[in-house]
């Protein structure tokens, strides 16, 4: 995996602020926060009357992605080169601890900032800290990726 | 009409997802390679995304309810526990192993690669795990 990526801030500021919208339509039309590690989690155990709103959000995600990239073309490119270890190491990682923490970069990071949240404040610190040293951990120390 | 917000709602997200470049582990792996070659990138989605929401937010909490909904179903804990530090400190580590967080990895699924199956599938697990460990630790207090 290439170490450097180009600054994009003018598509990265434009691709936030569809998040931002997003987030804001989906408090607006269902009142819903737009976590998606929760909305997946919940969907994963539904409850009776609270599972099609999740699964119809959780499907727009690759739709839209893909509705742009048609559009695009690759744009930012995508590289992972990471062993089968790794990936699912990892992703037990993002899933328990999302799980146990009550939410990843969408619920505390987007939606419990805007909303002025102690608690999201406190996550989203943690887990840019945790997040920047493992890399530093892999990249700088043991020389991986 | 809740569905089609949700819908709406999560198209615009993983389009916003794709074009701001949170779909490419190796650039959300850039922005916290902070002592290397730092990408800052991410900070704009941040910023971007951080923005509006807020505005959104600031115009809806006027309103008694939702368009579609009987009620807004915000987060009602205000306590910085232990689980909720636990929880950050180790999502961030498999973020930082991987470069993918829980709505890129979705986004992602629209490559059909068999890596993103592989993180998703270990992250749903993941998700189950915490789940199944919550109930028997309610069942078996101690």
């Amino acid at each position: 995996m290439s170490l450097s990526t180009s600054f994009t801030p003018g598509w990265s500021l434009a691709g936030g602020a569809l998040i931002g919208l997003a987030a804001g339509l989906l408090l607006l039309c269902d009142g819903q926060v737009a976590g998606v590690s929760g909305i997946l989690g919940r969907a994963l155990t539904p409850r009776r009357g609270d599972f099609a709103w999740r699964v119809a959000f959780l499907v727009g995600l690759p739709l839209g992605a893909a509705m742009v990239s048609a559009v695009t073309g690759p744009l930012h490119g995508f590289e992972i080169t990471h062993t089968l270890a790794l990936l699912v190491g990892g992703g037990l990682l993002v899933g328990f601890g999302t799980s146990l923490g009550s939410g990843c970069t969408s619920g505390h990071g987007v939606c419990g900032l805007a909303r002025g949240s102690g608690r999201s404040l406190a996550a989203t610190l943690t887990f840019m800290a945790s997040g920047a040293l493992t890399v530093f951990v892999v990249r700088h120390w043991l020389g991986i990726s | 009409m809740q569905i089609l917000g949700a819908l709406v709602s999560g198209l615009l997200f993983g389009a916003g997802l794709f074009l701001s470049g949170m779909t490419n582990p190796a650039k959300v792996l850039g922005f916290l390679d902070v002592a290397g070659s730092w990408d800052p990138s991410l900070a704009f989605v941040m910023g971007g995304a951080l923005g509006l929401n807020a505005l959104a937010y600031a115009a809806t909490r006027r309103r008694p309810r939702p368009l579609f909904a009987e009620s807004f179903a915000l987060p009602t804990l205000r306590d910085v526990d232990r689980e909720l530090m636990a929880g950050a400190g180790l999502f961030g580590v498999g973020w930082g192993l991987v470069g993918l967080c829980p709505g890129p990895a979705l986004a992602n699924l629209s490559r059909g690669e068999l890596p993103v199956c592989e993180f998703v599938a270990a992250m749903a697990l993941g998700m189950l795990l915490r789940q199944a460990q919550r109930l028997y630790s309610v069942k078996v207090p101690g």
